[in-house]
């Protein structure tokens, strides 16, 4: 038997040579892209922890900012006024995000849900400033700024939130799930909220402590609502209280070095909640899947 | 062998009124959730509207035009924001489309499968750093970096071209506002990028690659064609991300009122100019204009917004193939 | 490990199952496929092992088997698309032409120009039939006349006459015959040497069926066909020779083996393995 003698090559030449140097450009492009990212997050990061090492002490947790704005004050107030602005706002936006979430996955007809969703996802995109200037609109004008109505402006900026990942859960519930239960005789109701509800709890409360997460860094919505204050620690939520993003953004704007190192120190405390809380959120999505057997 | 008592129920107790009422209230509490949100919305626009109906009334739309900014003369015009706004945003997506799509590529079909969930997450967390503090960074550390190093270098090279003029000695204007709305945009358009292109159905790769297609002409001849308009639509959401951004583009760009070509020069966009003036308006005139901004703002936002939901839910070329 | 030696008769002997088939002589048949101890693991399975056999030019060879054998693994050997399998490792030498496509410095990109491959569903672009047909072309640089080219590649494909007017149409609007046999023109216009088709018509109805088939023996004419099939009656009327796959089982691994390799006739009619005839008459698999 006879076989072909080679007249070509498997090995690149000519063309192929050039694609596939054009083929080791565009890998690398990609590799650098994404590098700039992981960069700029890392240059991020390192700014915010080495200025704000200055300003960090005891102080700078237990007391409250300097009255007339010089060297020894701290940020008490603002954590303690933040914890309570998105406390409420959680409050608010979780028990009624999941409420549409359940109406969406359970009961709505199609002619329903497509609306509805369409205004959730708008609701996510409205600019936050926005959503401030009509808090204050219904809630401020006529009246004074309140911690409330801080965390009514923030609830909005959640309530897609919360929606959209307890709308998610939901719909990984197995329909075997539901048929079961229904099958069984159990009414609609019942099955919802003792079989559905608890399945789906650890992807819900993953949900809202992301939503949290985002919430407590958000500044255009407390503006309007929560930015006149008086510095000193305060629980009286039917006034403005001082917040950790208004505090930054206010001292971010002053030729002050002592203020800018407070600022810093602030945004830090803001990255690391923010960190702990995607972190306690990724766990808690872990052991919730766990749970339901993935 | 025992019968069966003839008084033993045979059917099922009829669902009592316990249930049936659990049933209905269930349905009506979670219908009225959902209706309060089509609510609420209806209430933003209409509360909006009518907190900068006497700014409207007073103006019309000569408002739209007049790019003056003047709160001793009591003359206010939007144009100059608008510009700031137009501006602001497309450099930002211009620099931001190409990385983003380049990194959800890379993320998707490019890396080495270890590195790939670890990349990721760090790129999504760059979209969870608050705005406040990417402005703070920016006004403290990028600005200052800029005016001395980028700023003067474009300057000197490309200076013949008007959009470079003199740095800005701060670091504080356009240029920075754009770059730091950049870093926000990127992490969204890429993770949405990342999604579309996992979800080409891999028999499609290999069709292409089996036809003795390199990697990036797999790329550029399967994946980025079949998702264009998921693309589309990611970039459309990070615009209106970029556009609805008040708190880190008011840190950053100065400030100023007039339209100017030079993009190291002072600016602002709407939506921080609303947040800048917030407190200090000297006049009833001026504070109603700001309301007009954010009536203005708002439509902007909402249409950016309804653009992206409608691009996403209507053409997508993958339909037959999935 | 036992060569197999192809015993092919010169003449053909009464078999209902048989089309027309033409007997490779000894003297004339080229070899296109050496491929010798061939082993594919994935990770720590072995899907399969010791394969050796050759393929001949403009000859019609099917792998037939039970599921799971490694038929598909095999087939993917030749053109190098196991290489896109992370944790794939593969063994054994696949001589093409005389050089190993697994060689150093052999680029697969060049490899799979040259053998083509169909896949079981229908993979069509999302583009017009006419750029799913010019795309290949293009990218690889034969833009000249082009349209003639896309021309002959749907002709070659019988698909022509179908979809001549409505060429800019999306290539997912024909039916799925009608979208192999686009997928069969996308792959013969970039003017390969082998066709590797893996179960092609095994998503299709009898009638798409019998249209791939006779397409595959006007095909063998210009190209050499290798084919997989579940479908043993298939593989009766379309194959020249047949390969049968079977698994080796023992108490850790099952592994993919090449059981009995020789003209379609004698592997359905008098197969010299046990366990060969017990799969084509149905005792098993």
């Amino acid at each position: 038997m006879s076989t072909l003698s080679p007249e070509f090559s498997l090995r690149p030449t000519g063309r192929l040579r050039r694609r596939r140097i054009v083929n080791k450009i565009m890998e690398g492009v990609g590799t650098l892209a994404a590098l700039l990212a992981v960069a700029v997050l890392g240059l991020v990061i390192v700014s915010v922890a080495v200025r704000a090492a200055p300003a960090i002490s005891l102080d700078f947790f237990t007391k409250p900012p300097n009255i007339f704005g010089g060297p020894g004050g701290g940020i008490s107030s603002a954590i303690v006024g933040s914890i309570l602005i998105v406390g409420m706002a959680t409050a608010l936006a979780l028990p009624l995000g999941v409420l549409i979430a359940i109406y969406l996955t359970e009961f709505a007809p199609r002619a329903v849900a497509v609306p509805v969703q369409l205004v959730l996802d708008i609701l996510n995109g409205l600019p936050t400033i926005v959503t401030g200037i009509f808090v204050y609109g219904i809630l401020v004008i006529g009246h004074t700024q309140s911690a409330y109505a801080g965390a009514v402006a923030l609830a909005i900026v959640m309530l897609p939130l919360v929606a959209r990942a307890a709308q998610e859960t939901l719909l990984l519930v197995p329909s075997a799930l539901r048929e079961g239960a229904l099958a069984l005789g159990v009414s609609r109701w019942r099955t919802v909220l003792g079989v559905i509800l608890p399945t789906t709890l650890g992807g819900i409360l993953t949900g809202g402590v992301l939503a949290m997460a985002r919430a407590a860094g958000e500044t255009a919505p407390l503006l309007f609502t929560s930015s006149i204050f008086n510095p000193a620690v305060s629980t009286d939520v039917s006034h403005a209280l001082p917040n950790i993003p208004v505090l930054i953004f206010t001292y971010s704007e002053q030729p002050d070095q002592v203020l800018h190192e407070q600022a810093w120190g602030a945004a830090l405390v803001l990255m690391a909640f923010v960190l702990v809380a995607s972190l306690s959120a990724k766990a808690l999505l872990a052991r919730s899947q766990r749970k339901l057997g993935r | 062998m025992a019968s069966i008592p003839s008084d033993y129920p045979v059917t099922h107790p009829r669902r009592g009124l316990g249930d049936r009422l659990g049933d209905h209230g269930l349905k009506a509490i979670t219908l009225a959730a959902a209706l309060a949100a089509v609510v609420l919305l209806g209430a933003i626009v209409w509360k909006v509207m009518e907190l900068a109906w006497p700014a409207i009334s007073y103006y019309g739309l000569s408002f739209l035009t007049s790019d003056t900014w003047d709160p001793v003369r009591k003359e206010f015009g939007a144009l100059s924001f608008i510009y700031g706004t137009v501006i602001s945003s497309f450099l930002a997506l211009l620099i931001a489309t190409p990385l983003a799509v380049a990194i959800a590529l890379w993320l998707s079909e490019l890396a080495p499968r270890g590195v790939r969930g670890v990349i990721g997450s760090l790129v999504e967390m760059l979209a969870a750093i608050p705005s406040v503090v990417l402005g703070l960074w920016g006004i403290l550390v990028l600005g200052p970096y800029l005016s001395h190093t980028l700023e003067p270098w474009l300057h000197d090279h490309l200076g013949f071209l008007p959009i470079f003029g003199p740095p800005s000695s701060t670091g504080t204007g356009m240029f920075t506002a754009a770059l730091i709305l950049t870093i926000m945009v990127v992490p969204i358009v890429a993770s949405i990028c990342r999604e579309l292109f996992l979800q080409v159905p891999s028999e499609l790769e290999e069709g292409a690659l089996a036809l003795g297609a390199t990697r990036w002409e797999m790329i550029r001849g399967v994946i980025l064609p079949a998702t264009r308009t998921g693309i589309a639509a990611a970039v459309i959401l990070g615009l209106g991300r970029a556009l609805g951004e008040a708190i880190a583009v008011t840190q950053v760009i100065g400030g100023g009122t007039k339209i100017t070509r030079n993009i190291f020069g002072p600016s602002d966009t709407i939506a921080s100019k609303i947040a800048s003036s917030y407190q200090g308006a000297a006049s009833g005139l001026e504070a109603a204009s700001l309301l007009y901004l954010a009536a203005i703002l708002l439509v902007i936002g909402l249409l950016t917004n309804f653009v992206a939901q409608i691009v996403v839910r209507r053409f997508d070329p993958l339909r037959g193939a999935r | 490990m036992t060569t197999h030696n192809v015993t092919i008769p010169v003449e053909v002997g009464p078999v209902e199952i048989a089309q027309e088939r033409r007997a490779p002589a000894p003297a004339q048949r080229e070899v296109v496929f050496d491929i010798r101890d061939l082993a594919v693991n994935y990770g720590p399975t072995t899907a399969i092992s010791g394969v050796t056999l050759e393929i001949y030019k403009n000859y019609i060879t099917a792998m037939i088997g039970p599921s799971g054998c490694g038929k598909s693994t095999f087939i993917r050997c030749l053109n190098r698309m196991n290489d896109l399998v992370p944790g794939a490792t593969i063994d054994g030498q696949v001589l093409y032409q005389g050089q190993d496509i697994y060689g150093d410095g052999v680029d697969p990109v060049e490899v799979r120009r040259r053998i083509g491959m169909v896949f079981q569903r229908a993979n069509p672009f999302p583009k017009s039939i006419y750029d799913n047909v010019a795309w290949g072309p293009r990218v690889l640089g034969m833009k000249k006349d082009l349209d003639e080219r896309v021309e002959k590649a749907l002709t070659g494909a019988a698909l022509w006459n179908e979809v001549k007017d409505r060429l800019k149409k999306s290539g997912l609007s024909l039916s799925g015959g009608q979208q192999q046999r686009l997928c069969i023109a996308r792959a013969i216009a970039i003017e390969p040497d082998v066709l590797l088709l893996d179960e092609p018509a095994s998503a299709l109805d009898p009638i798409a069926t019998t249209a791939i088939e006779e397409l595959m023996h006007e095909l063998k004419k210009e190209y050499t066909l290798v084919i997989v099939t579940h479908n043993m009656q298939q593989a009766a009327r379309v194959a020249d020779l047949t390969a049968f796959f079977s698994l080796e089982v023992t108490e850790s691994k099952r592994t993919g083996v090449l059981v009995e390799y020789d003209s379609t006739d004698k592997i359905f009619t008098n197969p010299a393995e046990k366990r060969t005839e017990d799969y084509v008459t149905g005792r098993f698999g």
